[in-house]
């Protein structure tokens, strides 16, 4: 089963709740952890990550080669992203715009354009026990996460559990990152702020089709708008974390819940079955 | 007119908790909320929105199943998986239009998207504007970009003194959106290993795009080993800390209030945010000079 951990807002503790959670599973079995926070990869830091295996990953850009160039227009016309731009008699290519589609070498009539790979980021890999963790790292300055989430998820091995950190927001780095999991576990707080974003998360995953629950974050601090959102959009609440200084220095220190807080471990273990649950009853209603 | 983008890397290190309150102590500014696809700041500044416009942006392919021969070759060149079973997946599609130039028998349509709203609103503190980008949309950076040049037009034509940002959490393309050009960008910091780890990451984007960084250390007495490992970090790369603030619920107790927390406690935070802005308005006032 593929799990995400997404939340909307930033800092409301999926990392937290990714990183306990794999490692209370991984008592029982091999687990894997799939960083798909490509901007901010943090898992590593409470996992000591040994990296492994490095690999970078690169996106497919144009080169043109301008002694076959009769500088047509053809691929500046076909290039919806504008990276590439013709004047008079030299060829522009902007590759930070470039998405990598292909059409331009593809439809070039002289056959004068290849394709380069062009680095945008790292894939590590590396083991803490039983939890293999897998992550992807944005080079600095580099604009576009999703290749690198793709590549990312190309590790995912079926017959294990999996669990996904995703990035914050509901945009395209989301979208990529919770596509095609089973169960959307969505990590909020009880304010405002927590109660806005997740309601644009679940959005998210309605429109992915797929099913959610909720952790509910430093409780204590804040309202119960959280929760009474959740019982009017039919959305389980499976796990309640309270505000506690202890948990929030621990996670200071890089140092995982259930290794600061071991009573913590059965909770995470009722949490996958839980979901088990949740996600069998969904199939059967399909 | 000088533009401050406040950034962090790591999501809820209490930007929007910041810049509301920043909204309460500038005297002369535009707001920005640039964090399009979970924008926060509204819900502290209760803006009334004076002007809605759509943000029409990127395409997704359509294949007209009457006219489609099943030849596969969209499906065997899309580069995105978009394209299964010949219909086209409208959430992978990237819009890159391959399949529409490739199709032997014009199938294919490319059709705009609306890929959400922008909006000009009052509010007490002055003129925001901000942004709803549709849910799992593309084009966010666009967006980004979008908001803050309106919100420099208005800066310019009211001849205010200060644009006033509420950025991403990241480094990617919402955020580059957001830091390219400004004067300065506050990066707000946790004394959390994630917090410093993703702090690093970010000042180096500001060192890539040529932006000065300045550093606020929120909630620093979480942890005062890591705030002194952040401050040597700072010195060592010679960036300003502006400001450092102290963990107290009351920032979390005003935001259920729906204010800024200037304006419910006069707290030691409610000091220490002021602080913070003076810090900010001097160095945007040097770099006048």
């Amino acid at each position: 089963m593929v799990i995400s951990v997404a939340s909307g807002k930033g800092g409301t503790g999926k990392t937290l709740v990714a990183t306990s959670w794999a490692l209370a599973l991984s008592s029982n079995a091999k687990v894997q952890l799939l960083d798909c926070d490509v901007e901010e990869p943090n898992a590593h830091i409470f996992l000591h990550l040994q990296v492994d295996q490095s690999q970078p990953v690169s996106i497919a850009v144009p080169k043109v080669d301008e002694t076959k160039c009769t500088y047509c227009g053809k691929c500046a016309e076909v290039c919806v992203y504008n990276a590439i731009a013709v004047v008079q008699t030299k060829v522009l290519i902007f590759a930070q715009l470039c998405h990598g589609c292909g059409a331009c070498s593809y439809l070039c009539p002289e056959s004068a354009i290849t394709e380069e790979s062009r680095e945008i980021g790292v894939l590590e890999r590396g083991h803490c026990g039983n939890v293999e963790l897998i992550q992807g790292k944005l080079t600095i300055g580099e604009p576009m996460a999703p290749p690198i989430i793709r590549e990312v998820k190309k590790h995912v091995d079926p017959t294990r559990t999996v669990i996904i950190d995703v990035p914050p927001g509901t945009s395209c780095p989301v979208v990529e990152a919770v596509k095609g999991t089973d169960f959307c576990l969505l990590v909020t707080e009880p304010t405002p702020f927590g109660l806005n974003d997740l309601s644009l998360a679940v959005e998210v995953v309605q429109k992915l089709q797929i099913p959610c629950g909720v952790i509910i974050n430093r409780v204590g601090v804040g309202d119960d708008r959280v929760e009474r959102y959740c019982v009017e959009e039919k959305i389980p609440v499976l796990l309640k974390i309270p505000l506690d200084r202890e948990i929030a220095i621990l996670y200071s220190k890089g140092i995982p819940l259930i290794e600061g807080m071991p009573q913590w471990r059965d909770a995470f273990l009722t949490l996958l079955q839980d979901i088990e649950q949740i996600v069998s009853a969904s199939q059967v209603v399909k | 007119m000088k533009e401050v983008v406040v950034l962090s890397g790591k999501g809820g290190t209490g930007k929007t908790s910041i810049v509301a309150c920043f909204a309460v102590l500038a005297r002369s500014k535009v707001l920005v909320d640039s964090d399009v696809d979970a924008a926060d700041l509204y819900l502290l500044l209760q803006p009334e929105v004076k002007e809605e416009n759509e943000f029409w942006s990127g395409q997704v392919a359509f294949i007209d199943e009457e006219k489609c021969t099943e030849c596969g070759l969209c499906q065997e060149l899309c580069r995105f998986e978009a394209i299964q079973d010949y219909t086209v997946d409208p959430i992978s599609c990237e819009g890159c239009g391959f399949c529409y130039q490739v199709c032997p028998v014009n199938a294919v349509t490319m059709h705009s998207c609306m890929a959400g709203h922008w909006f000009t609103s009052d509010t007490r503190y002055g003129t925001l504007v901000h942004a709803r980008l549709g849910i799992a949309e593309e084009n966010s950076g666009k967006l980004v970009t979008l908001v803050r040049n309106k919100a420099r037009l208005i800066a310019e034509k009211g001849d205010l003194h200060h644009i006033i940002t509420d950025g991403p959490p990241g480094i990617g393309c919402p955020a580059i959106a957001s830091l390219s050009g400004a004067n300065l960008a506050l990066l707000v910091t946790e004394p959390t290993l994630s917090g410093i780890h993703d702090l690093e990451r970010v000042v180096s984007l500001c060192r890539h795009f040529g932006v000065l960084p300045m550093v606020c250390i929120n909630k620093y007495d979480i942890n005062e080993e890591n705030t002194h490992r952040i401050e040597n970090y700072c010195y060592s790369e010679g960036i300003e800390i502006g400001g450092k603030i102290l963990f107290d619920n009351i920032i979390t107790e005003a935001l259920a209030k729906g204010l800024p927390v200037v304006q419910y406690s006069n707290s030691k935070v409610t000091q220490q945010i002021e602080e913070l802005w003076q810090a900010i308005s001097t160095e945007l006032d040097k770099q006048d000079k």
